[in-house]
């Protein structure tokens, strides 16, 4: 098959997914093996796509140019793979998980979460395979939209406001700042495509250069950087397969991949580098990551703290691009890939707790580790991974992210992002230590809970497994993330 | 010789034929002479401007007495391109009309009704395409006249006071149009506008033509409903029979949005609106216009009127692109004439597509219907994100270009202006969106079906050309380009 063509059919299927998932409405088998067949189709075709790409091949094609100069246009690029990869590959994962969750929750309007799944996942594609900033904030604003009916999932009065919180400040931010940033950027440089060492040297006096980073860095509200961080706690009254996959993958993820590319392809790091673009803004960034931990051990509710939690592990990667070395860039690409398969072994924990006993407070899983062990496991394994220590692949991106620091010579920082392992150590190790080792309050036990349905369980095993095998073999998200770095 | 003929023949028809079907004894016979025509005018006006813009400028002398004496059409990319937005809508809403005016309007009067439709479309049609400037009001008057008349048409009886607050309001405004043309008149002795424009920058200076300017400006800025003079159109809109909600939302302002131009940059030399206080009205106003309408449409509770009131803030961004008085400017306004036709008649026709289903467009009756009429809502997501300015649909390519002439000026805050508009949109659309969608059904409402294909086909003609024009510009943009030079750069 030619590239373009592979190209074409990967951003398409998820797209034709959906189409088979609302005709396939009547009956639930036929529509969740439609969603099945389709997401092991698309892991299948980004594992075809990566291979093909390390081989040297070029994927690009042009769907439409608006205005001159201006197109819908796809290109892969290490980044985008590095993205696309950890999105397709997880798809699958969740899916088969999400079958488990609205079966054993016996949600409603199922039809719809999976459609507006597939069309959701379709969107990170293109975005991850965009050629230029156009093409980008078109299907970073069609993510948004299409994941608000899954957010406002539940359809009660928390989950209208949740959605309208999500959206409002999403889309607030994407028209009020992001796309006054392209458009600037386009006024100046006449020019919107990414380009390896960035289209704006020369071009923009380096005295407003600061000011156009920080239009970008808080209008990529999906980056989730403070003040903007909001909508993610208030995205959580979705259903658990939503916040695993979008609101700890795909959606936020998109956020930070933007800022990443706009480093690297618009900004240039050696321009950011040689006129220290971004010596205020690294302090936004490093503030979120401690305060959102901060926060997050104050939350009693599993998801509002896997949520904060997020947050913080977000800014680490805007904290990577914006120091802007070449080891910090690869322990920010890194780390998309890293923290994405950690923090979704978390929340698919959270939820199968959640199908299992309907336990949503962190104060009532006292002694639950022992009626749960598999669940649990997972939560320690996942929470191991995200502290960083060895054995779990959660190491590697923050061993370059602190290289990254110490290479730019910014001490301070590197405390930082040490004092933020302890953070983390302190909001997420009592969850599974309070499972396995607290008895229960008033006495009572868990003999009549099970473990949550094996769908379920198989998910948390896959994802928790890959926390263990990406600490001995990180390689294609390490050599994808030194190719973006622009090393070779 | 051919070319012009046509171009006469594009007002003549709809205006003989509307006599010819008031005297149809029924209402369908009516209606499917009124396509024919409109039909045809679509497609002679499609001609016309495909004349026009590999010939150039069509100039046509009625009764054979030549300009500046006798009466000229005169045709160049601006008005061919006006005329295809009025044409076309019109042959897009009359397949609308078959369903919705049997509903709408008693048998008895649907050939009136149809036979002031087609006057309505003349006058329009003839306001753009005249060269003479007294030949305007007078197709402005006939326009106008049929409008009272089928504004009254509505079902509700609050139709008859607003058609008389319009008539009040437009009869002032044609007044002051005469007035300034009269001034003019006074000092330049010619009524044809290349004429004007050639005599005068010689005049231009007395007093005289200063009073005539003004009266003409705020003549037309209350046919074109500019805030703060858009106090007719709310009502208008909200009571008027739906077809003809969708017909003038998207014409008539635009109508009265080319004559504006054609008298600001055409007709008074270069140079005259940048010294006059017009320009920084038009901006002040426009972005009055879009923070208040705006934030009055959030707070409507009938849908009509939020979209009524959406338009009035839609109007804002096309003054502040004729305020910025730059070439980007103005072809970001005339990209949002165009471009807005087809948003707010995609809107209004879905929303007049629920009306025909449970004969009410108030927000609290609208629960859950969009599980219902799956099409219908889809449409109005699709028109509505287009309103927003997403990109990937018209409405954003209008929104790029009005930005990119706002920080060309350096006017900082109107991009703010114009990016707040857009959330405010957000806020509209989404509490429509959210009604129809997530609040649970009535229980009267259970066997409401989706709206037949009749008003859904041509919604989502409307729908699909929002998306294509937000893909393809090259007629929009291309031609909006070339409207500017002619608009601008007439050869004095």
């Amino acid at each position: 098959m030619s590239a373009e063509m592979l190209l074409q059919i990967t951003i398409l299927l998820p797209l034709l997914g959906a189409i088979g998932i609302v005709i396939a409405h009547r009956n639930p088998d036929i529509r969740e093996t439609v969603t099945l067949i389709t997401a092991s189709l698309i892991a299948v075709l980004v594992i075809i796509i990566a291979n093909r790409f390390f081989q040297g091949e070029t994927f690009a094609f042009t769907v439409a140019e608006p205005i001159p100069g201006i197109s819908i246009a796809f290109k892969i690029e290490a980044l985008g793979m590095l993205f696309a990869l950890v999105a397709g590959l997880l798809w699958i994962v969740t899916s088969i998980y999400a079958i488990g969750y609205m079966r054993g929750h016996k949600e409603e309007n199922q039809t719809r979460f999976y459609a507006a799944f597939a069309i959701a996942i379709s969107c990170t594609l293109a975005i991850a395979f965009s050629d230029n900033l156009f093409t980008l904030f078109l299907f970073y604003e069609l993510l948004t939209l299409s994941t608000y009916p899954l957010v406002a999932h539940a359809g009660n009065e928390d989950a209208r406001k949740g959605g309208r919180v999500y959206l409002g400040i999403l889309l607030g931010t994407s028209i009020g700042l992001f796309l006054v940033a392209i458009l600037v950027t386009w006024l100046v440089t006449g020019s919107i495509t990414f380009q390896q060492g960035g289209i704006l040297a020369n071009k923009l006096d380096p005295a407003w250069a600061g000011l156009l980073y920080a239009l970008f860095l808080f209008g990529i509200g999906k980056a989730a950087v403070m003040p903007f961080h909001r909508w993610l706690p208030a995205a959580m009254v979705a259903p658990t397969p939503v916040s695993a996959l979008l609101h700890a993958v795909a959606v936020v993820k998109a956020g930070v991949f933007t800022l990443l590319k706009i480093t690297i392809y618009i900004f240039g790091s050696d321009f950011i580098l040689s006129n220290d673009v971004t010596g205020v803004l690294v302090w936004v960034a490093a503030a979120t990551i401690l305060l959102a931990s901060l926060i997050a051990m104050s939350k009693d509710n599993l998801k509002a703290r896997l949520a904060y939690s997020t947050v913080s592990q977000l800014s680490y990667i805007a904290l990577g691009a914006m120091l802007a070395s070449k080891s910090a860039l690869i322990g920010a690409s890194m780390h998309i890939a890293m923290h994405a398969f950690s923090k979704i072994t978390l929340f698919f924990a959270a939820g199968a707790i959640y199908v299992a006993c309907h336990k949503k407070l962190i104060s009532e899983l006292d002694g639950l580790g022992r009626a749960m062990p598999v669940t649990f496991a997972a939560f320690l394994i996942g929470t191991l991974s995200i502290i960083g220590l060895p054995l779990f692949g959660g190491m590697w991106s923050k061993w370059y992210l602190a290289l990254g620091a110490v290479e730019t010579g910014q001490l301070l920082l590197v405390a930082v992002l040490m004092l933020s392992s302890l953070l983390n150590i302190a909001y997420l190790l009592p969850i599974p230590i309070r499972g396995f080792f607290s008895k229960p309050a008033n006495g009572k036990h868990y003999s009549k809970i099970k473990e949550a349905p094996k769908t379920i369980l198989l998910a948390m095993l896959i994802t928790s497994s890959a926390c263990v095998i990406l600490f001995f073999y990180p390689d294609p998200f390490y050599q994808l993330a030194k190719l973006a770095a622009g090393g070779s | 010789m051919m070319q012009e003929h046509l171009s006469i023949f594009l007002v003549i028809l709809p205006l003989v034929a509307a006599p010819i079907v008031a005297i149809m004894p029924r209402g369908r016979y009516a209606w499917a002479f009124s396509f024919v025509v409109a039909m045809v005018c679509a497609v002679i006006a499609g001609q016309q401007l495909w004349s026009v813009t590999h010939h150039g400028v069509i100039s046509y002398a009625l009764g054979g007495w030549a300009p500046p004496w006798g009466i000229e059409y005169r045709i160049d990319s601006v008005n061919a391109f006006i005329a295809v937005i009025i044409a076309g809508i019109a042959a897009i809403t009359l397949p609308y009309a078959l369903l919705s005016v049997e509903k709408e309007i008693p048998e008895h009067k649907q050939p009136l009704f149809y036979s002031a439709f087609l006057l309505c479309f003349a006058g329009l049609l003839g306001i753009t395409q005249t060269g003479d400037i007294f030949n305007v009001f007078v197709f402005l008057e006939i326009s106008s006249l049929s409008t009272y008349a089928l504004i009254s048409m509505g079902q509700k009886r609050q139709a008859l006071t607003s058609a008389y607050q319009y008539l009040i309001m437009g009869t002032l405004g044609a007044t002051f149009f005469l007035i300034g043309v009269g001034l003019l008149y006074s000092q330049t002795g010619t009524l044809n506008m290349m004429d004007l424009a050639k005599l005068l920058p010689d005049v231009v200076g007395l007093k005289t033509v200063h009073t005539g300017f003004a009266f003409i400006l705020i003549g037309i800025a209350l046919k074109l409903a500019l805030f703060p003079l858009h106090l007719w159109l709310p009502n208008a809109y909200t009571y008027a029979p739906t077809v003809i909600t969708v017909f003038l939302a998207a014409t008539a302002t635009k109508v009265a949005v080319y004559v504006m131009l054609r008298i600001l940059f055409t007709i008074f030399p270069d140079g005259f609106v940048a010294a006059s206080p017009a320009g920084d009205l038009f901006i002040i106003l426009g972005i009055a216009g879009v923070i208040i309408a705006s934030v009055y449409a959030i707070y409507q509770t009938n849908v009509k009127r939020l979209l009524a009131y959406s338009s009035v803030a839609q109007i804002g961004y096309i003054a502040l692109g004729i305020g910025f008085a730059t070439s980007l400017g103005l072809t970001a306004s005339i990209v949002h004439l165009f471009n807005h036709a087809l948003m707010k008649g995609a809107l209004f026709m879905a929303v007049g597509a629920i009306i025909y289903r449970i004969g009410t467009s108030h927000i609290s009756e609208l629960n859950g219907l969009g599980r219902k009429m799956p099409w219908t809502f889809a449409a109005i997501i699709i028109a509505g994100l287009s309103l927003i300015g997403v990109p990937g649909t018209a409405g954003f390519i209008s929104k790029w270009y009005l930005v990119l002439a706002a920080l060309e000026q350096q006017a900082w805050f109107a991009v703010a202006i114009i990016l707040l508009g857009s959330l405010l949109a957000v806020i509209y659309i989404g509490k429509i969106v959210e009604t129809l969608y997530f609040k649970p059904a009535k229980e009267k409402q259970t066997t409401i079906q989706e709206a037949p294909i009749l008003l859904l086909a041509p919604t989502w003609l409307l729908v699909i050309a929002n998306i294509y024009f937000g893909l393809n510009t090259e007629l929009t943009v291309g031609i909006a380009e070339q409207a500017v030079q002619a608009l601008v750069g007439t050869p004095k």
